[in-house]
């Protein structure tokens, strides 16, 4: 018997993750498609009304999956970068530039979905609540990035300063998130919390649902977004030149 | 034939690059003073826009001063490498055998003094303006002499990735900016704090530890953004 190696750095080369990216993402689209159907039904039909808020709760069910999508992307995008700076890696970057406006959409998500909320909740669209600010910072963070990145023409260049300020980001996001938590603790902001612990299990499980659907559609958007960047970048090659033939 | 460059001190490098820096600085007076007068242009925007009340005024001064003064060390940061790389001298700077970490860390202390050192001179002037005591003109003069160089600092990595952009200008707010929000927040609380009762220690403190932070880190991620920029 012969085991099969699969040479995974083979993918590092855009020529063949572009293949490969090509076969994932319609798996992943078709997951995310079908988990948030799923997850809306649960989170319109089986879960129950919450007993203090109403209907007015359900908003959760997109608003908690954004707001974490966003925060973990933004990891995920600095991985990529630092990746890209150590190993001098195209492909690195054009993940981190794929992934950054998918991940400012989920901030931008996560700000509009918490101010419907609060509105019937708390009486107000915003408040300058610890979370809500350092959300707020998160998106002006993605917002540099896609401006620095698109400013620079040269897209090497455009890919490791845009790794430098995701790395300088990601160092930055906890310390900006304590100094607001602080700031907030001494300006004794609206003290609102969601408790969270007596949640009904089928509130949970939409919850849960609809957090993987978002997984599996910030991967299917990336791996979509990223086959164009490589296309874009690699337009004076032989491939492509076969490729969209 | 091995050519050996003379070895010169470290410490003498640093601080000819200093003097070069604050010479260059001085010869342009406007370069200096602009800033300085566009965060008094500001601070006095304010009273104007929310009204004279002087009990608002005493609550928002060390935040409006804080603020002026961020936009300020903004305004000047741009021309940190701008006129070296116009000229050629930063790819010198570059291909020479001294750290480029450390002719950063002197251009960055250049334009604290240049800048930062100004800002924390007047602003008890305005301070005034606003009606706050000596006590907390004090700590507000402590707290931007704490905080500016840490402006500095962090600013001259987006000034160096900015470096030969379109658009530099609006651009280097825009990543630098969300960067600056600790510093505000432990700035400004020192004044709030103190005037509320409450200790200032932890804030200074939380100032001095970003300025050690970044003092350390920012040199080499500049360093190697000019890099880049260079390339």
């Amino acid at each position: 018997m012969k085991t099969r190696v699969i040479h995974w750095f083979k993918f590092a080369s855009p020529q063949n993750f572009y293949v490969l990216a090509g076969r994932m993402w319609p798996w992943f689209a078709g997951l995310a498609a079908v988990l948030t159907l799923v997850g809306l039904w649960i989170s319109f039909f089986v879960a129950p009304v919450d007993a203090q808020q109403g209907q007015g709760y359900r908003i959760i069910f997109v608003h908690v999956p954004a707001s974490q999508m966003s925060m973990f992307i933004y990891l995920v995008m600095a991985a990529w970068a630092g990746i890209g700076l150590a190993f001098n890696t195209r492909l690195s970057g054009m993940m981190a530039s794929a992934l950054a406006p998918t991940g400012a959409l989920f901030a931008f998500l996560s700000l509009i979905t918490g101010s419907l909320w609060g509105k019937p909740m708390w009486g107000t669209w915003w408040v300058w609540d610890a979370r809500l600010t350092s959300e707020l910072i998160l998106l002006f963070l993605y917002l540099g990035f896609l401006a620095l990145q698109s400013s620079i023409d040269d897209p090497r260049r455009a890919d490791k300063a845009c790794a430098v300020l995701a790395l300088v980001g990601a160092v930055n996001v906890p310390i900006i998130y304590f100094s607001v938590i602080w700031w907030n603790t001494l300006h004794q902001g609206a003290s609102v919390s969601m408790k969270g612990s007596s949640m009904a299990s089928t509130m949970l499980a939409g919850m849960l649902t609809m957090v993987l659907a978002f997984w599996m559609y910030a991967i299917a958007i990336a791996l979509l977004r990223v086959r164009n960047i490589i296309l874009d970048r690699e337009r004076h090659t032989d491939w492509v030149k076969h490729a969209v033939a | 034939m091995n050519t050996t460059i003379p070895s010169i001190g470290l410490g003498r490098v640093l601080l000819s690059v200093l003097k070069r820096e604050i010479s260059l600085g001085l010869r342009q007076k406007g370069e200096v003073l602009t800033p300085l007068v566009f965060f008094m242009v500001i601070a006095s925007l304010f009273p104007l826009g929310v009204g004279a009340e002087s009990n608002l005024l005493l609550r928002m001064a060390p935040g409006v001063l804080w603020v002026s003064a961020l936009l300020a060390a903004m305004l000047s940061l741009q021309r940190m490498f701008a006129t070296d790389h116009a000229d050629g001298s930063l790819e010198q700077m570059v291909l020479s055998p001294t750290p480029l970490g450390l002719l950063v860390l002197a251009k960055a202390l250049a334009h604290f003094l240049l800048s930062g050192l100004p800002l924390v001179l007047i602003a008890p002037v305005l301070g005034l303006q606003f009606g706050l005591d000596t006590r907390s003109l004090g700590i507000l003069m402590l707290s931007l002499l704490l905080g500016t160089p840490t402006l500095s600092l962090i600013g001259s990595i987006g000034a160096a990735l900015t470096l030969g952009v379109r658009g530099a200008g609006v651009l280097l707010s825009l990543l630098i900016l969300p960067l600056y929000i600790p510093v505000l927040i432990f700035g400004a609380g020192a004044v709030e704090a103190d005037a509320a009762g409450l200790g200032i220690g932890g804030h200074l403190s939380l100032l001095a530890a970003l300025l050690v932070l970044s003092l350390f880190f920012s040199p080499l991620v500049t360093a190697a953004a000019l890099r880049i920029s260079l390339e």
